[in-house]
């Protein structure tokens, strides 16, 4: 085992030098459409923020460099910023790129959330659109049949994913106190 | 019967097609018929499926009436509930599930459990995994009429089940991987019991293949139904055995290994054919793989603790007297208010039915801020979509069974 342990640390260095190597690489190709492009090593993802007028630019992109399908596509609600992230994750089922994965982050307008839908590029996300739209409000232009996915027809109340949705029996953020 | 024909007319094909009552070419009335949410065997939803004659011509699968809302009910909880949580809908495999979340919460805190824990979290989830199998491949055989199948693999699934029991102490729901470890050392006797059991399971599967897949009427309902292609599949994102009997060879064992996976020796089966028959055979062959990485598993087993000594640092006397003499982890009480630093972190592993998919946002309070989770059901429901239409309604029971779908584990 003790022979083991150094060799599996050395393979991680390699492993992130790739990832690094690889995110330079990509920052290339997107130079121009995403304002960040960081690879993190711990979760061995690379992290893409783009404008979001420049989803689709930038996924195109991705799509054409053999990124193939959506793994993930969600918000993450930020209140005090006024912003929903979406956050989609996207990988590969190619040999050379099947270790990592990239994340497409965006940041949308809380008050009117409306990105461009990545079904034409990639259809895997679909039903995932479906569930960020119910959950979040992200509206998701050009989908062709964004309708509720998991929510009950008869469910009422808006946008149950948010931070500021309230449950009827517990008030908004209000979380049990672990320590009792 | 005039007027209609002329209102039939004036809506377009694409409005036909999302329209309740549509019409076929022949201007005869398509028949919608809902399947579920309360039929024995689909489980807990409803497929719409709209029929010209007997063909489906479309299939709306409609899901989340076991919608539990873990993503939000993780907001509200400490991290250490959620882990039971994660379990509960995907209550075949809940080990899979666990390792990943805890492996997303071990990247945040920076720690990394030591080999033995590996090794037990690694064998703890190829037991699932056969037993998943069994369990997906016993419904497949009830949904064709066969009952032995079904007995069979519920009871072949019970040595797993209760082998399971001994290692954990629970027999479904484990939670018996924690973050920096496990939660106890394997009984004296286990390897033993494992390898009867592999042992009686290795001359069953041979049972197996002459009673169910050599079977003629087996091979006639599943061969060339359901095919699934290879480009279709990668487009449509499918995960797990599903995929890889459509020829793409991907499994995150392999591809992101975690746990114990790279130092294991084991081979990831593929087909190429992409039908039911080869989703089915693919299983089959996954069982043979989990059990020789069981084996391995055992024979390479290192010694020494199952807990990442920062942890044990912080027990109490009772709970180093508890650990030292029963091998038992008691967590302290800090866990409660456990607050992994600010940061973000995404784990993937390869559950039953495919690639599992874990992304916590913390902002260094005690509860996750975003807790993400995609499990390979949810992937895959979208097949019902693409690949049911054109089928008979005969082979919609034989294509449903060969996915493997869950729907409490699509739903969350």
């Amino acid at each position: 085992m003790a022979s083991q342990q150094p060799q599996a640390s050395q393979q991680r260095l390699a492993l992130g030098k790739a990832l690094e190597e690889l995110a330079t690489r990509l920052s290339e190709h997107l130079k121009g459409v995403a304002t960040k492009v960081e690879a993190d090593k711990r979760s061995m993802v690379i992290n893409i923020e783009v404008d979001r007028s420049r989803i689709l630019e930038a996924a195109k992109i991705l799509s054409s460099l053999g990124f193939d399908h959506v793994k993930s596509l969600t918000g993450v609600d930020y209140p005090d910023k006024g912003v929903i992230e979406l956050m989609v994750h996207i990988g590969s089922y190619s040999r050379g790129l099947r270790r990592i994965m990239a994340i497409l982050r965006s940041k949308l307008d809380r008050k009117d959330p409306r990105a461009p839908t990545l079904t034409q590029i990639w259809p895997s996300s679909e039903f995932q659109e479906r569930e960020a739209w119910e959950m979040f409000g992200i509206v998701f232009e050009g989908h062709p049949d964004l309708r509720r996915l998991l929510l009950p027809e008869e469910f009422e109340g808006l946008w149950p994913g948010r931070k500021d949705f309230e449950i009827p029996t517990r008030k908004a953020g209000e979380a049990e106190e672990p320590w009792k | 019967m005039v007027a209609s024909s002329i209102a039939i007319e004036e809506i377009s094909k694409e409005l036909i097609q999302t329209r309740d009552l549509g019409v076929t070419e022949e201007g005869e009335r398509l028949v919608e018929l809902q399947i579920g949410p309360t039929h024995p065997g689909s489980g807990h939803m409803r497929i719409r499926v709209w029929v010209d004659g007997d063909i489906i011509v479309r299939c709306d699968p409609d899901i989340g009436f076991v919608f539990r809302t873990i993503e939000k009910l993780s907001e509200n909880r400490i991290y250490m509930k959620t882990i039971p949580l994660v379990e509960r809908p995907s209550l075949l495999d809940t080990t899979p599930m666990t390792i990943g979340y805890i492996n997303a919460l071990e990247k945040l805190m920076g720690i990394e459990p030591p080999p033995r824990a590996k090794y037990l979290r690694t064998i703890l989830a190829e037991l699932t995994r056969i037993a998943s199998h069994l369990y997906g491949i016993g419904i497949l055989a009830i949904f064709l009429g066969h009952s032995t199948g079904f007995m069979w693999g519920f009871g072949d699934r019970e040595l797993f089940v209760e082998l399971a029991n001994q290692l954990s102490g629970a027999r479904i729901t484990y939670a018996y991987v924690v973050p920096g470890g496990v939660r106890r050392d394997m009984p004296q006797s286990f390897p033993d019991n494992v390898e009867k059991a592999l042992r009686y399971m290795e001359r069953r599967l041979k049972d197996w293949y002459k009673i169910f897949l050599n079977n003629p009427v087996i091979e006639d309902r599943l061969r060339e139904v359901g095919v699934l292609r290879k480009n279709d599949a990668v487009k449509l994102g499918i995960t797990g055995p599903n995929l890889r009997a459509s020829g793409v060879d991907f499994d995150v064992r392999v591809a992101d290994p975690y746990e114990a996976y790279d130092e294991l020796d084991f081979m990831v089966p593929v087909a190429e054919e992409g039908d039911a028959y080869a989703r089915t055979l693919v299983r089959f062959e996954e069982i043979k793989q989990s059990i020789n990485i069981i084996r391995d598993a055992l024979k390479k087993m290192p010694s020494g603790d199952i807990i990442h000594p920062q942890i044990a640092r912080m027990f109490n006397p009772l709970m180093k007297k508890i650990y030292e003499e029963t091998r038992r982890v008691k967590f302290p009480g800090i866990f409660a208010s456990l607050k992994p630093p600010k940061g973000e972190a995404t784990a993937r592993v390869e559950a039953g039915r495919g690639e599992a998919l874990f992304h916590i946002v913390s902002d260094g309070s005690p509860r996750p801020y975003r807790f993400r989770w995609t499990t390979p059901s949810y992937r895959n429901v979208i097949l019902f979509k693409y690949m049911i239409p054109g089928h008979r309604l005969a082979d919609l029971p034989a294509i449903y069974g060969s996915l493997d779908y869950f729907p409490p584990e699509a739903d969350r």
